[in-house]
């Protein structure tokens, strides 16, 4: 049974308030003709998150209990479409609203996870060889306003061998989301694909609700044995939206004005990540602005705290130094004999470069070991590290090993014998 | 059972207010009756005859006029045999079983019995006329690796209880009722092999508590020479994101010198607990040969886990920590991470509109961490036996700055500090703990002095190496350079060590003591070098030499050797 209401008895912020019996927490209900979500229940008094905003709300718009949560249907037609962050079609496609799942359901038994042990290869090389995507992971692309984030995440989602991409856009630019929608029909990943888009102009509760709904699709195709990746961009504003729902709710702020609960919020969503044992998998690679190139801000320090490893993405490239993918181990030992050694070995060298350009920059006298480096390091850079680049992992590994020969003895790159023995490029040698 | 009831009359994200009709206890236990589900929580605050609950759960579907129950009794976990090796939630569910009957996801409302329904061979070890008191042995069962002790409830009064009847030895099942027992006033209590206690109450059925004098060995020659811990002790491990803080502590929890390790995974990734739950079953202890998830218990409520649960989860592992010091054993508890109970505790203060203290943590947290750790402990037992609990708790500093409340309140009150750095993890050094602004107040396996005079030799170093950065190489004394190079050298053969390699990941205390004093003899004997090269080409070489040192096997003669032909490099350059 549906319970309409007339008398709103509080308008603050987003938030409505009206007397009413029986409702759960949790709920969903119509105010005027926009969703609204049940948030705090005292006595009678029933909280409502309107979705669309408050503004131009009246007191006597009718409020409607539908007795039920928030929920998003789940099938095979949702691919190819794009939604609202409320579950409103954006395209021209019919409302779906057969098969409602709840959004935002129990987290998975961690006695039922497995260690994830699949790369994903995306023909970066930066990715593939020295932080390896793992399926199941949870991994942010940290990076400051400006940089070409989006652009690389809709060059991964093209290129992931995956079955099914989601992707959470909030607070993105309107450009950036044709962008995106442009980039993937041009590739033809669209016919797998399903977007929840919040841009930048619509109203801010309909951004938190973004990467629930992402999540909640993405974990039924799992489910359901398809192996899905979750892009969510850019979860700083997810973050704000939080921040700005709290303050109405006057609660205290703790950090920058951010809400107590921020990693708990952060978590519960990053934490969909997983990989079913006998069923599909969901990755989820993100992005978190970080506001001045500060990764001590509370949204890319807390998200680092959750997440396993980070892309820093400076410059327009991936910094080997900063980035980090906690899970590479699991997965680098067994794609080819000499994965692991050479990206240690060459991360290992292209330290030692930076160490001769800052001393070059200060004006001390280059040696021939400096002047080897600061060739090889110019070569990583423009061979390796940029971001055009786009070569599987074999072959990245056969330009290192080309690389390496042409600025230095074998003997220089304290790499194994053996495996100098095996894989040293022997034309270039005899030069 | 008659249950005190209420009804639902407020929900604010996981607080649920409650109108009562009866009376109850704060920090009782009660259920929200939900549908057909029953919610766990637990009162915290009554307020003119309205109870606010946490709950365990998500609150989703609550509504106004809710039934609720009380049982009358505080937040509690089961002990009795059947608790090593055991997997549990912040509220001592046992997530295999529940994963048995639920799936992939933790359904909300589901609580199992935490001991296994098991038999053991039980053999008694008092007769009946025989008089006990709380937290004394009637009998015991092997459970593993460990005579594990029957004791009388730790909650029954303290007074003389005379045995009226126990079963003789025989296989039993973990509730079967196995004794009676009779205080002066004529109550009686039947007894089982198991029973409830209070989390948040410490067990404190021993005789005397007392200093923690004896070094815990983790193996780790940073820790166990430099910085070490003691049994009965408590230490804690602040660090920023991707430090090293959760490796150090599986390190920790696999070669730690002690009976049982309990880890509390509290707010973190689901997936390192996955690691520790496929990787220590096939890890062999070295000490008894048997598998290390024998003498293990996991507490695990990850970060999308209930927050309330997350405050249970640490009082849930101290509380079986105490329960196994109670048998005489000495018990490792490992929290991970502090930061996320602490701000567990945040948002419930928030939610109770409670006045804020810095950076809106409550006011109460110093006291609540304090109290934490003050639960660790060396004691003898009334038996006379000596047994201890020791605490490590992870830290995680919001931005890595070790100024705010949750580190400062926790430093105040442990015994050593081991901070991470990140400078030393972004250089790969590991362990990353920082060997100068770490500290620790136990006494360690090495002489003292001689570690101080270690350390002051890296802390000169450490300043020779800030005076390079300005004047460059060629501005300082070779004298000064080999002191720079010595620190180095003590860093990179000594206090790093590596966790991949069979060997070196673990280094026993003789092993250690041995190393130490051949690096001590370095450090302290002074070389006829004058050429800065021929300086940094004798410490490369040197480095290499005790490098390989650690990769071999110890007690083996190649060991000796290599130790032999260290001794001839560095005697060849020395002056005496």
């Amino acid at each position: 049974m549906q319970k309409v209401y007339t008398k709103i008895e509080s308008i603050v912020g987003n938030v409505v308030s009206v007397r009413a019996h029986g409702i759960r927490n949790g709920d969903l209900a119509l105010v005027g003709n926009s969703y609204a979500n049940v948030i705090k229940l005292d006595n009678d008094l029933v909280f409502l998150q309107v979705f669309a905003g408050t503004q131009g709300v009246s007191t006597t718009d009718m409020v409607k209990f539908l007795g039920k949560p928030m929920m998003v249907s789940y099938s095979d037609h949702l691919l190819g479409r794009v939604f609202t962050g409320s579950g409103v079609p954006r395209d021209n496609g019919p409302a779906l609203t057969e098969n409602m799942i709840p959004i935002g359901g129990p987290s998975v038994n961690p006695a039922r996870r497995i260690v994830p042990k699949k790369m994903i290869r995306t023909g970066i090389p930066m990715i593939d060889v020295f932080n390896t995507l793992v399926e199941s992971q949870k991994l942010p692309i940290f990076s400051v306003s400006g940089e070409p984030y989006n652009e690389l995440l809709a060059r991964i989602a093209m290129q992931a061998e995956v079955d099914v991409i989601v992707l959470g856009g909030m607070g993105l630019k309107y450009d950036d989301y044709l962008f995106f929608r442009e980039t993937l029909e041009k590739s033809g990943a669209m016919g797998h694909t399903v977007m929840f888009v919040h841009t930048a102009s619509d109203p801010t509760v309909e951004c938190t609700l973004v990467p629930d709904m992402a999540l909640a699709v993405a974990e039924r195709f799992a489910l359901d044995g398809k192996r899905v990746l979750v892009l969510l961009t850019d979860m700083t504003n997810f973050a704000d939206a939080q921040k700005e729902a709290a303050i109405t709710m006057e609660q205290v702020p703790s950090n920058r004005g951010y809400p107590g609960d921020l990693y708990s919020c952060l978590a519960s969503r990053y934490e969909k990540a997983v990989d079913f044992e006998g069923a599909g998998s969901v990755t989820i690679l993100s992005v978190t602005t970080m506001p001045g190139d500060d990764v001590t801000h509370p949204v890319p320090d807390n998200t680092g705290y959750i997440t396993e490893g980070q892309y820093y993405l400076k410059g327009g490239r991936i910094e080997p130094f900063g980035s980090l993918s906690r899970l590479k181990q699991n997965v680098n030992g067994t794609t080819r004999s000499d994965h692991r050694a050479l990206m240690d070995g060459m991360i290992k060298l292209y330290s030692a470069y930076k160490e001769s350009l800052e001393k070059k920059a200060m004006g001390f006298l280059m040696s021939d070991w400096d002047e080897k480096l600061l060739k090889y390091g110019a070569l990583f850079e423009s061979e390796l590290m940029d971001l055009r680049v786009n070569i599987s992992l074999e072959e990245a590994l056969d330009l290192g090993w080309k690389i390496l020969a042409e600025c230095f003895e074998p003997n220089e790159t304290g790499l194994k014998t053996n495996l100098i023995q095996e894989r040293w490029p022997k034309e270039l040698n005899q030069n | 059972m008659n249950y005190i009831t209420g009804n639902v009359t407020g929900v604010n994200g996981n607080l649920v207010s409650v109108h009562i009709d009866g009376s109850i206890r704060k920090n009782e236990v009660g259920y929200i009756l939900v549908d057909d589900k029953r919610l766990k929580g637990e009162i915290i605050r009554v307020n003119d005859g309205i109870a606010d609950m946490q709950i365990y759960e998500m609150t989703e579907g609550i509504k106004v006029g809710d039934k609720a129950e009380f049982t009358g009794e505080l937040m509690s976990v089961e002990l009795g045999p059947g608790l090593l090796s055991q997997i549990y939630d912040g509220l001592q569910n046992p997530l295999p079983d529940l994963a048995e009957k639920c799936g992939f996801f933790l359904e909300r409302g589901e609580y199992l019995n935490p001991i296994p329904n098991k038999d053991w061979d039980f053999t008694p070890v008092v007769a009946v006329g025989d008089t006990v008191r709380p937290g004394d042995t009637i009998g015991t069962v092997p459970e593993g690796l460990f005579t594990h002790r029957i004791m009388v409830p730790f909650g029954l009064s303290n007074e003389d209880w005379t045995i009226e009847s126990i079963v003789p030895g025989g296989t039993y099942n973990v509730r079967d009722n196995i004794a009676v027992i009779k205080n002066g006033k004529g109550a009686k209590e039947t007894l089982s092999m198991v029973f409830s206690w209070p989390i948040k109450k410490p067990i404190t059925c021993y005789a005397q508590r007392l200093r923690p004098d004896e070094p815990l060995i983790t193996q780790i020659r940073c820790i166990d020479t430099f910085l070490p811990i003691a049994k009965g002790g408590t230490f804690c491990v602040p660090g920023p994101f991707g430090a090293g803080k959760t490796v150090l502590q599986h390190m920790e929890a696999k070669n730690a010198d002690v009976d049982i390790v309990i880890v509390a995974a509290c707010g973190e990734r689901a997936g390192e607990v996955v690691e520790i739950l496929k990787e220590f079953p096939e890890l062999v202890d070295p000490r008894t040969g048997r598998s290390l998830m024998e003498r293990t218990i996991i507490i695990c409520n990850t970060s999308s886990m209930p927050v309330a649960a997350r405050e249970a989860s640490v009082y849930t592992g101290i509380t079986l920590a105490e329960y196994y010091r109670q048998m005489g054993l000495s018990v490792l508890m490992l929290a991970d991470s502090t930061s996320r109970w602490a701000q567990a505790m945040r948002e419930m203060s928030g939610r109770l509109e409670e006045i804020p203290g810095d950076e809106a943590f409550p006011a109460y947290l110093e006291s609540v961490i304090a109290s934490f750790y003050e639960r660790a402990g060396k004691v003898r037992l009334n038996d006379g036996q000596i047994a201890s609990v020791t605490i490590g708790g992870t830290v995680s500093p919001a931005g890595g700055n070790f100024e705010e409340p949750v580190t400062q309140a926790t430093l105040k009150v442990v015994g050593a500090f081991h901070g991470l750095s990140r400078e030393r993890s972004d250089a790969r050094k590991y362990p990353s703990i920082h060997p100068i602004d770490s500290w620790s107040k136990y006494a360690g396996i090495a002489d003292g002095a001689k570690v101080d005079e270690a350390r002051n030799i890296l802390i000169r170093s450490t300043e020779i190496n800030q005076m390079m950065k300005v004047v460059g190489e060629e501005g300082i004394s070779a004298e000064d350079y080999i002191t720079y190079q010595k620190g180095e050298l003590l860093d990179a053969a000594y206090l790093q060590q590596d966790s991949f390699d069979p060997i070196d990941a673990a280094c026993g205390p003789e092993r250690q003591l041995r190393e130490f004093r051949v690096m001590y003899d370095i450090l302290t004997s002074t070389y006829a070098l004058e050429n800065k090269n021929d300086i940094r080409m004798f410490f490369n070489e040197l480095r290499q030499l005790l490098l390989d040192w650690h990769t071999i096997e110890f007690n083996t003669e190649q060991f000796d050797a290599q130790e032999k032909q260290i001794k001839a490099f560095y005697m060849s350059k020395s002056c005496e």
